[in-house]
């Protein structure tokens, strides 16, 4: 599980140093050659230079004065994209640390080319203070490795009875709040927290359950679980919870971001929603876009996962909106367990699925299969989640900041244990094969991983 | 009447997931689900079980086939009547038994399953028989034991129970014959059934001619189509024509979950009564695999009739469950 290489020293947080990067101590410069260079949101695509310096992409192409003697990568044959921010990852820290900490995810976030992590508010103390938040950002600089964001509660101990802080918790750092997959008390309280965020600007995210029609269900309610006897959770569950809050969203003009659509139906209330104007958005998670129901089949306990896997016509459905843009941003959902939360029977294991090593393949393989473009794909990663968290990443371009991820993007390799970063081991694409595979992650600058086999 | 009902394919799955059941000879090693021992291990069974039937008939009720052997009765929930006949079943093979009780000791302490499960198999046990209030729980058990034990599932969750289906099977097989021109009629709660998802499955593993379920829309899980049958609510068009009639067991909790108004409706609507049974064929045989609730699911004149084989069904259930034993430890000893 301690697989994480000794501390790089990195400290990049704007707080501690107003002045910005300490030449030579903070930060690097860089140099890296001949890779083909590819921004969605620039639509930059050419093998060409980049140069870093204080954390910044100080140019493109043309070499600025003074860096003949930076260090340099060639990254001939290789890839080099925005560094992908991911907008919904359990980390466990703080609360579950047996089965993973901000240091081993943060690592494995940046051996999988994952640069900026968002950290949902379901930590053990609940993320509702600016203090766990401090304590969050904390770790993440004593790793050294992704950067790691809050996303602070809606609700104070995600209760769903009183609104959090939120307004302390946004200037604390948190770049949106959220209420998980908890209820809220009533549909009033949703409206008023709506109301109240929006009086900030501060983004509400949403994963759309009705816990009354989830209750007790660990599967998609349909042939699988039927023929296995699993308790089942209908796609009302998650349309009910969708259409209640759209109604909301209407009604106060709050912004949006809906987390983890599992289902057709779900697309079809998003379309009609977007076509109404409405300021939503969704994002679905990496699994979502490859798994079905029928993964479950001999009660496999890694596919037990919330939102469950539902049907092929489901995938597919999410499969055509993120082609058509409805939905803008892949994320993880990344939920590390040790072992034993999964050895049960099936409707005992813990849901989740550890899924930062695998969303960057997952999604680049997409392009493989001909769903996605190669821009959509990354653009989903990138500048998507970027824009719709007001971030300042995600692009490659003169004065951007300097996340940036290598590929190589014909070396074949299978997830196994030695190429699996996470601390937790709970997949089901153990065992399956990727085509592109990271070799070299810059935050802010900073070289943060580098392939053990490459120079 | 010729029988017209089109089966619709079952969707068509990964790699076998019930191949767990079988040795690399294809022996068979678990009984954990019908699914996936095909016609002719369900048959093989069957007339294994036949011939165990003569045992039961004679003064000295034991044969030696399992002596030396260990069968350990696994109980996560209570049960009196299966783990009395698998015990029965155990004895008569001449195999050592052992009761544990698990839905009130170690699982309660806190120790996983798995830890429970080390602790039992290092007493030598040669045989689980499993019953578990979680679906999937025998699967999980037969993945982790050690290579020489074997798994019976004796009802998991919501999710299958073999050998009830089995020992139906073999009492409609000694009452009918061939399945292949029957109907067979399974009434009540299909949502939370083990039993009737595992008769499904057996009843179209042997071909039977149509398989029906009769439940309102909030006892049948959704979907249930696919697994081969067709779906009747109302009792006098699923009963018209029927060979057999399974009722199932209504648990009195489902009337707080809303699926139910009350027993009295249920009883009026789906309840066995006699003048429901005249609306089946005349020679219908009613079975329940208990224990009957009298009043709720089945009224007692039916119960207790003419056409009611449920007291036969209980004394088949032993030489089934000898038979599924027997196969399986035979399986081993061949290794």
């Amino acid at each position: 599980m301690m697989k994480t290489p000794p501390n790089l020293g990195i400290d990049y947080d704007p707080v501690r140093h107003p002045e910005g990067c300490r030449p030579g101590i903070d930060c690097e410069r860089w140099v890296i050659r001949n890779a083909r260079v590819i921004d969605p949101a620039s639509d930059l695509d050419s093998v060409t230079d980049v140069y870093i310096d204080s954390g910044r992409i100080l140019a493109i192409g043309q070499a600025p004065e003074g860096f003949a003697d930076a260090p340099s990568v060639d990254g001939s044959g290789q890839w080099l994209i925005p560094g992908v921010i991911d907008s919904w990852a359990r980390l466990r820290e703080p609360g579950a640390e047996h089965k993973a900490t901000v240091a081993t995810e943060s690592y494995a976030a940046v051996a999988g080319g994952i640069t900026t992590l968002c950290l949902p508010p379901d930590t053990n103390p609940v993320l509702d203070t600016v203090a766990v938040a401090r304590f969050v950002k904390r770790r993440a600089q004593l790793a050294g490795r992704a950067r790691v964001l809050c996303i602070g509660a809606l609700t104070q101990g995600l209760k769903g009875e009183r609104l959090s802080e939120m307004a302390e918790l946004a200037e604390g750092g948190c770049i949106a709040v959220s209420n998980c997959h908890y209820p809220m008390r009533n549909l009033r309280l949703l409206k008023r927290a709506l109301e109240y965020a929006a009086t900030f600007n501060i983004l509400v995210m949403i994963q759309p359950e009705d816990a009354s029609l989830s209750q007790n269900g660990c599967a998609h309610d349909g042939a699988i679980a039927c023929r296995l006897g699993l308790p089942g959770i209908p796609v009302a569950a998650e349309t009910a919870a969708l259409a209640q809050t759209l109604a909301l969203v209407e009604e106060t003009g709050a912004a949006v971001h809906f987390c983890n659509l599992s289902a057709a139906a779900s697309v079809r209330l998003l379309a009609r929603a977007k076509n109404d104007g409405l300021p939503v958005s969704a994002s679905v998670s990496a699994h979502q876009l490859w798994l079905t129901e029928m993964d479950s089949d001999a009660f496999c306990g890694n596919t037990h996962v919330l939102p469950p896997l539902r049907t092929l016509r489901d995938r597919d459905a999410l499969r055509q909106a993120v082609a058509d843009g409805l939905i803008n941003c892949i994320v993880s959902d990344h939920q590390p367990h040790e072992r034993e939360a999964k050895q049960a029977p099936f409707p005992q294991t813990e849901p989740g699925i550890s899924s930062l090593d695998t969303l960057l393949p997952l999604t680049l393989k997409l392009v493989d299969e001909k769903v996605l473009t190669l821009k959509q794909a990354l653009a989903c990663l990138t500048c998507n989640p970027a824009r719709q968290l007001s971030l300042d990443a995600g692009e490659i371009a003169v004065g951007a900041r300097a996340d940036l991820a290598l590929i190589d993007p014909d070396s074949f390799w299978t997830l196994d244990e030695t190429t699996m970063h996470s601390a937790g081991q709970n997949t089901p694409f153990w065992g399956w094969d990727f085509r592109h595979r990271v070799t070299r992650t810059w935050v802010n600058g900073k070289l943060v991983y580098q392939l053990s086999e490459v120079d | 009447m010729a029988v017209h009902f089109v089966r619709p394919k079952l969707p068509k799955l990964a790699p076998d997931p019930w191949a767990i059941q079988f040795d690399q000879d294809g022996n068979l090693k678990h009984l954990l689900t019908i699914e996936g021992l095909g016609p002719q291990w369900v048959k093989r069974i069957l007339d294994t079980a036949e011939g165990f039937m003569s045992v039961t008939d004679r003064e000295i009720k034991k044969v030696p086939l399992l002596r030396g052997r260990t069968v350990v009765n696994l109980f996560f929930e209570s049960s009196t009547r299966t783990r009395t006949t698998f015990e029965l079943a155990a004895k008569r093979l001449s195999a050592d038994v052992l009761n544990i009780n698990l839905s009130t000791s170690a699982t309660n302490k806190g120790e996983s399953l798995l830890d429970t499960l080390k602790n039992i198999e290092a007493m030598q046990a040669d045989m689980f028989v499993v019953r578990h209030d979680q679906s999937g729980a025998a699967h999980y058990i037969a993945r982790h034991v050690a290579p020489h034990v074997s798994v019976l599932n004796a009802g998991d969750g919501r999710h299958a129970h073999p050998t009830q289906a089995l020992l139906d099977a073999f009492t409609i097989r000694r009452i009918k014959g061939d399945f292949a021109p029957l109907r067979v009629a399974i009434v009540g709660d299909i949502l939370h059934s083990r039993v009737a998802r595992s008769q499904i499955h057996v009843l179209n593993t042997l071909n039977t001619g149509e398989v029906r379920v009769i439940a309102p829309r909030t006892l049948l899980p959704n979907d249930v189509e696919k697994l081969g049958v067709r779906v009747f609510h109302n009792m006098r068009e699923g009963l018209k024509d029927v060979d057999v009639i399974i009722m199932l067991r209504l648990q009195r909790e489902r009337m707080e979950g809303g699926l139910l108004p009350s027993e009295q409706e249920f009883f009026r609507l789906y309840g066995l009564t006699e003048k429901k049974l005249e609306w089946a064929k005349p020679d219908a045989i009613v079975m329940h695999p208990g224990p009957i609730n009298r009043g709720v699911e089945i009224d007692s004149r039916v119960a207790d009739g003419p056409q009611s084989v449920i007291l036969q069904q209980v004394s088949n259930g032993i030489s089934v469950r000898m038979a599924v034993m027997a196969l399986c430890m035979g399986a081993r000893s061949e290794n």
